[in-house]
């Protein structure tokens, strides 16, 4: 034997897991979305997407190379997530150089001056549509109707029909199955719903989160709707529209920006279902997911903090 | 029904290619070194000098403190010397130099194969002799085995868990010497029930040897109060927390002792020793050794004398492969990689893993992405980034509070890491620096 031994500590074997396999899982569970995004809105949700991926993957590049001057790492994935959720956040007819700001603030500011993937407080999709809302409330609120409804230029969203206008909603079942105006990646609950079957069975992300955000919804609408049986508090509506769907399943499950234990997951996903029904009902925006995870992000270290693993040894008896 | 511990676990490739391959004997080399340290606690006093002559069995080193085990001689022949020597520590400690000469036993033990059922020793005297022999925990922690099985005054042992889990990948030492030695290790099993006075024994086993599952659930069917229990294949079951709590249901508490939950828990390596120093007199001089790896020739069972080199082991198995760049001593996970190949076989030496360059270097570390992957796969119940950062960043009393003395140093939480993140390597140094604060403050 010709060389020296290599001399380190234990374990001697990895799993190969890797941060790309676990991004290109979550870009893999996207595939249905995008598919029925390119169904209704057809080429424009295919350029919107495709942009918004080379701006954010072409900015981080740009930014790490010769600002931070280190080694860019785009292949890892996340850009790409970014860039994708983002462009599913926006109204198919976005102007491109609006959906370019998007993308350069989500990765030049929300993630990179915060250094990087794994050490940003935000979500960089959610903050950017934030901004882009915030900045261009009248381009980001513009619904095109979709390709395959009958002739109309645009539309008011199930969410803002909910609040101004309960006649003009679609049926539960259009819902559910994508058929609605409304931002790109939002349309489908059934795709959106498979993309986290995937990532569970993957076991990219645990049920946690996505569940806890979805029931709680559920629970405090369900609650008003005994109450008061008015679409507005329907259950089914509010789970199977705006971007609750998107939200629960791909963005707040965001690993960087959600809690770490399964009893924080929960506190976290319950805290955005609670957060999201409040902006609906009784806020100035007609949806209020994004707010909610925002919000949630920053709460997300504090809940860290708070909500410590179940230890060994703290079942004391079989129960 | 299988059963499993309920926290954390992971299930890493099994690689158990030696598995089912018969025991075989080594020969004898020129020389033997016989580390005076293979045991957790003082190293042992030599009670031989250059010169002596020795036959197998003799005690070469006597056990100090209480905390300690005998060392005998595996060779018979003349004492070279007593000096340094490397061991899979990766320090050169005391051992003793011996120039093999035939193989002559000592008198006392008896040599022959036959099985001895009976023991009409009490318990004080099987303990004695358990201790006379010098006889160690053989599954990989060497603690020595007369303390365990001496129970803290106003403890009561309700039962004996016999672990042959063998959870650590490649290993099958295990598994052939239960093939093998079934009788002899269920008559161990009756004598250590005898000395703790316990009228309940668990084996434990895991699924992936239903060989070993069917040979002793048909075996114990004469021993009434011995029980078999499959286990699922879930590292680390071997763990002694985590056994008991796939076996019973109960849970050790943060710093105490099994025996807090009446379980006492022995490999089945042990309990074969036991039943050879206990009805056979043969003090603990040899053990059973995996030869493996990925682009080993011959992997193989190996019955070594204690003191022969790794190097003899690893020609037996075929050679060193050109390709090696880690030889470990012991299982993947938690083993210890070796700086040479000239290190002696000792009580404690389970496997000896040759590891090819490619997949022995390690990956660049990158920034945790906080998947909480290390969480869930922790079979404690810590928070191994959480400890990382605070070892980094030297924070002790947080450190303490978030219980790094709890780990066990299994290794899960760097196997799992997608982030490559050295998570072990910083717990474990933050766990020695909090227990000498732990230790400073009770002085």
């Amino acid at each position: 034997m010709a060389q020296k031994l290599i001399v380190s500590p234990s374990p001697h074997v990895h799993s190969g897991d890797t941060i790309q396999k676990n991004m290109y899982n979550v870009l893999i569970a996207l595939i249905p979305a995008f598919l029925v995004a390119l169904y209704v809105f057809r080429l424009e949700a295919f350029i919107i997407t495709a942009c918004a991926v080379l701006f954010c993957v072409g900015f981080e590049y740009l930014i790490v190379k010769y600002i931070l001057k280190k080694t860019p790492s785009v292949t890892d994935g996340s850009a790409i997530i970014t860039g994708v959720l983002l462009a599913f956040n926006v109204p198919s007819n976005l102007p491109l150089w609006i959906l370019a700001i998007g993308c350069l603030f989500a990765i030049g500011v929300v993630k990179l001056s915060f250094g990087g993937l794994g050490n940003n407080i935000f979500n960089p999709a959610i903050a950017g549509r934030i901004f882009l809302l915030i900045s261009f409330p009248a381009q980001m609120t513009t619904w095109p109707v979709a390709a395959t409804a009958v002739d109309a230029v645009s539309s008011a969203t199930v969410l803002g029909n909910l609040q101004y206008n309960p006649d003009a909603l679609p049926s539960l079942q259009a819902m559910f199955l994508g058929i609605e105006g409304g931002s790109l990646g939002e349309m489908s609950a059934l795709a959106l719903l498979l993309g986290l079957v995937y990532m569970l069975w993957k076991k990219t992300i645990t049920w946690h989160i996505p569940v806890s955000i979805l029931a709680t919804v559920a629970l405090f609408t369900g609650i008003l709707y005994l109450f008061n049986p008015q679409p507005l508090y329907h259950p089914l509506i509010h789970l199977f529209s705006g971007g609750l769907m998107l939200g629960a399943i791909f963005m707040a499950t965001d690993y960087v920006t959600s809690p770490m234990t399964k009893k924080g997951m929960l506190i976290y996903g319950a805290g955005i279902g609670i957060i999201t029904v409040a902006i609906r009902l009784w806020g100035a925006y007609p949806e209020g997911v994004s707010f909610a995870i925002l919000l949630m992000n920053a709460l997300t270290p504090l809940i860290n903090t708070y909500s410590s693993p179940k230890r060994f040894g703290e079942i004391v008896k079989n129960g | 029904m299988l059963k499993t511990f309920r926290i954390g676990g992971i299930h890493p490739k099994e690689q158990k290619i030696s598995a089912g391959i018969a025991i075989q004997p080594i020969a004898l080399p020129d020389q033997v070194i016989i580390p005076l340290s293979q045991h957790i606690g003082a190293p042992c006093q030599p009670v031989v000098k250059k010169g002596d002559t020795v036959k197998v069995g003799t005690l070469i080193g006597k056990a100090v403190g209480f905390v300690s085990a005998n060392i005998h001689s595996s060779v018979s022949g003349t004492v070279l010397k007593i000096d340094k020597a490397l061991d899979a520590s990766g320090y050169r400690r005391d051992a003793v130099f011996i120039k093999v000469e035939g193989d002559e036993w000592e008198e006392t033990i008896d040599r022959s194969t036959a099985l001895k059922k009976e023991c009409t020793l009490t318990s004080e005297e099987i303990l004695q002799k358990i201790s006379k022999a010098g006889i160690v925990g053989m599954g990989g922690a060497t603690f020595p085995t007369q303390v365990k099985l001496t129970p803290p005054p106003g403890s009561k042992p309700e039962i004996l868990i016999i672990n042959g889990v063998e959870c650590e990948p490649w290993l099958t030492s295990d598994h052939q010497l239960m093939m093998e030695k079934a009788d002899e290790i269920l008559v161990g099993i009756t004598i250590v029930m005898k000395a703790l006075n316990v009228q309940k024994a668990v084996i434990g086993i895991e699924n992936n040897k239903k060989d070993a599952i069917r040979l002793f659930t048909e075996k114990v069917k004469e021993y009434p109060r011995i029980a078999v229990q499959p286990l699922k294949v879930q590292y680390p079951q071997g763990g002694e927390k985590q056994l008991i709590d796939a076996i019973t249901g109960r849970q050790v508490a943060s710093g105490a002792l099994p025996i807090s939950v009446g379980a006492v828990v022995q490999n089945v390596g042990t309990l074969f020793a036991i039943y050879e120093a206990v009805q056979k007199n043969k003090p603990l001089i040899e053990r059973v050794v995996t030869v493996t790896g990925k682009e080993v020739k011959q992997p193989c069972n190996v019955l070594s004398r204690v003191g022969i080199s790794m190097n003899d082991l690893i020609n037996l198995a075929g050679g060193i492969p050109e390709t090696t760049g880690k030889v470990v001593s012991g299982g993947p996970m938690m083993g210890k990689a070796l700086a040479s190949t000239e290190i002696p076989v000792t009580k404690g030496t389970s496997g000896i893993l040759l590891i090819p360059t490619l997949e022995a270097k390690r990956k660049a570390m990158k920034d945790c992405i906080r998947c909480a992957k290390c969480i869930s796969v922790c079979p404690m119940g810590l928070n191994p980034t959480l400890l990382m950062n605070l070892t980094e960043f030297e924070v002790w009393d947080k450190a303490e509070n978030n219980y790094i003395t709890d780990c066990i140093e299994c290794g899960s939480c760097s196997y799992t890491c997608p982030a490559d993140r050295p998570l072990l390597d910083y717990i474990r140094l933050g766990k020695g620096k909090v227990n000498g604060i732990i230790r400073a403050r009770k002085n």
